[in-house]
């Protein structure tokens, strides 16, 4: 796929905008992204920047009349954007693989031409980077995942996937925070509280937290 | 307080909605018809951003149990204060031990229960909608069940019955046939990635919106539209009216409780002022998508904030009026 080098940017109707950032989906692109973020968060009329995988979504406050101006300011802090190193927290997760929620780790194995006693190993072997927080409360997108295990999302998404799964999606992986739908392939699952609105920052981790996934069990 | 005595659907307690907490993965929420909501607020005197109840299934019926008065908007819907029949986007009143019954709904897919003051749960991370997915927000984080009580706050709002237009009506769009909705779009990030010809059927077609559709997004079915080759992107940001297309060539809009993000290519994304017209869509009916610029998007926007500034004026009129009387 031709990689463009510059960054990409286009409308979600009239309530946000999202800009891509070209390159690989690596850490240094992703601390350029977060201090792009912590500049475009003081703009006027942006209500949110909200870091995704190598991109980020602006929230309007109300709609920018002058969409041109606001292209031109993102284009110019990213290209000044130093990469902004956050020394976040190491966290140990313990993950049942398999089993009945990590019902898709044999076609994983699968598609990827694996044994699942490989998909494990080498899922668990990386110390992941917290990347975002996306989809659902306290979810986190994670970094550093082998492309040994990549899978295409599902042709169609689930309705329902369990809370605690253990995820791969394309190239990315995950843990999802609560119960809910999914177009991602579920390998294992841990029991950890991601999210709690009562707590002052309601999200347990933020991005620039680390994780490892700790091998608790290998259901086959 | 109001007591629920049956319920059918998943009703909620909703506000405007929770829009600045993207950054915990917490999705917006709110008024699937956000103009409803607005318009029954606006007719108490109420802020406009006070929650009330989003009803999608009739029959539902509750009991006041003081004196207040209320408004039912969105939805056209058949109901009865106290045996009494009232219209839809309608101000009433209720005196203590009133059952409203709400009987059934002709038109339209979600009806709101204002009162004078708001329904008064807790405000969570900013605001008083339901989020199911996380289970706080409303009444502790899930549907209406019987027997719940729902907390009112006082109010010094008006009593006397008004009635106002639909926003149905007044916004109403030229050319859509009965039991379909046009909705104006916007292309999105991934409209490129898609042949003229997959461009064309997503215009042309009528989709169908399937049983699957609900305040997580709305699946459509018709022709398979499908990209030049298939598009895995890297998880971003996504709000509600986003369409993505998953690789089944089936388009889903995200709605109110839709993830915050997302990886499915995206074709279009439905403006502001036209998101609460999905949310009035009905299971079974058909929808159809209009190509719209920028620009115009906002002015439908100013065309939807002049129709809620002249209901705010109307009603400041007759509240004048009334004081001098």
């Amino acid at each position: 796929m031709m990689v463009p080098d510059r960054p990409r940017i286009s409308l979600l109707g009239t309530s946000a905008l999202l800009f891509e950032a070209p390159g690989a989906f690596d850490l240094p692109h992703q601390r350029r992204i977060w201090a792009l973020a912590a500049t475009a968060s003081k703009w006027t009329d942006i209500r949110e920047a909200v870091p995704g995988i190598t991109n980020l979504m602006l929230t309007f406050e109300t709609p920018p009349r002058q969409l041109d101006a606001l292209i031109a300011a993102l284009n110019d802090a990213w290209d000044t954007a130093e990469g902004l190193a956050i020394g976040g927290r190491e966290i140990r997760l313990p993950v049942t693989y398999g089993g009945e929620i990590g019902s898709q780790l044999q076609s994983v194995a699968d598609h990827c031409s694996l044994s699942i006693d490989d998909v494990v190993a080498i899922h668990a072997a990386p110390l992941y980077t917290v990347f975002a927080l996306g989809s659902h409360p306290g979810y986190c997108y994670l970094g550093g995942m082998d492309p040994r295990i990549t899978m295409p999302r599902r042709q169609t998404p689930l309705q329902r996937s369990a809370g605690g799964s253990v995820s791969i999606g394309g190239s990315q992986t995950g843990v999802s925070a609560s119960p809910g739908p999914s177009g991602w392939h579920a390998i294992g699952h841990t029991s950890w509280t991601f999210f709690d609105p009562s707590w002052p920052t309601p999200a347990a981790l933020v991005p620039g937290d680390t994780i490892r996934f700790v091998i608790e069990r290998v259901i086959r | 307080m109001i007591e629920i005595l049956s319920v059918t659907g998943p009703a909620s307690i909703q506000d405007l909605g929770r829009f600045d907490q993207y950054r915990f993965g917490v999705g917006t929420s709110g008024a699937m018809d956000d103009v409803a909501l607005r318009a029954g607020n606006i007719l108490l005197g109420n802020d406009e951003n006070a929650a009330a109840v989003e009803i999608p299934i009739m029959p539902f019926r509750l009991r006041f149990d003081r004196n207040i008065a209320f408004a039912l908007t969105g939805a056209a819907v058949e109901a009865e204060i106290a045996g009494r029949a009232i219209p839809p986007w309608w101000r009433s009143y209720a005196r203590a031990g009133d059952i409203l019954n709400i009987k059934a709904m002709s038109h339209g897919a979600r009806s709101y229960l204002a009162v004078g003051g708001g329904i008064d749960v807790p405000m969570v991370l900013g605001s008083r909608s339901t989020q199911f997915r996380g289970e706080f927000g409303g009444l502790h984080g899930r549907p209406l069940q019987v027997g719940d009580i729902l907390p009112c706050a006082t109010s010094t709002a008006a009593i006397g019955e008004f009635g106002i237009e639909p926003a149905g009506i007044t916004l109403a769009r030229p050319n859509a046939a009965a039991d379909e909705s046009i909705v104006r779009v916007i292309v999105a990030g991934e409209y490129d990635a898609f042949e003229a010809t997959a461009q064309e059927l997503f215009w042309s077609s009528s989709w169908t919106i399937t049983p699957q559709s609900n305040r997580y997004g709305y699946r459509l079915q018709g022709p398979a539209v499908k990209p030049k080759a298939p598009v895995e992107k890297r998880s971003h940001g996504i709000v509600p009216g986003v369409i993505q297309i998953p690789p089944n060539g089936q388009p889903i809009i995200q709605m109110r409780d839709a993830q915050t993000s997302g990886g499915y290519p995206k074709i279009a994304t439905v403006i502001g002022a036209d998101l609460w017209r999905v949310g009035q869509a009905r299971l079974g009916g058909k929808l159809r998508f209009e190509q719209t610029a920028y620009t115009d998007a906002l002015a439908a926007e100013d065309d939807m904030s002049a129709y809620l500034d002249r209901l705010r004026t109307n009603m400041r009129l007759v509240e004048e009026a009334g004081t001098c009387r």
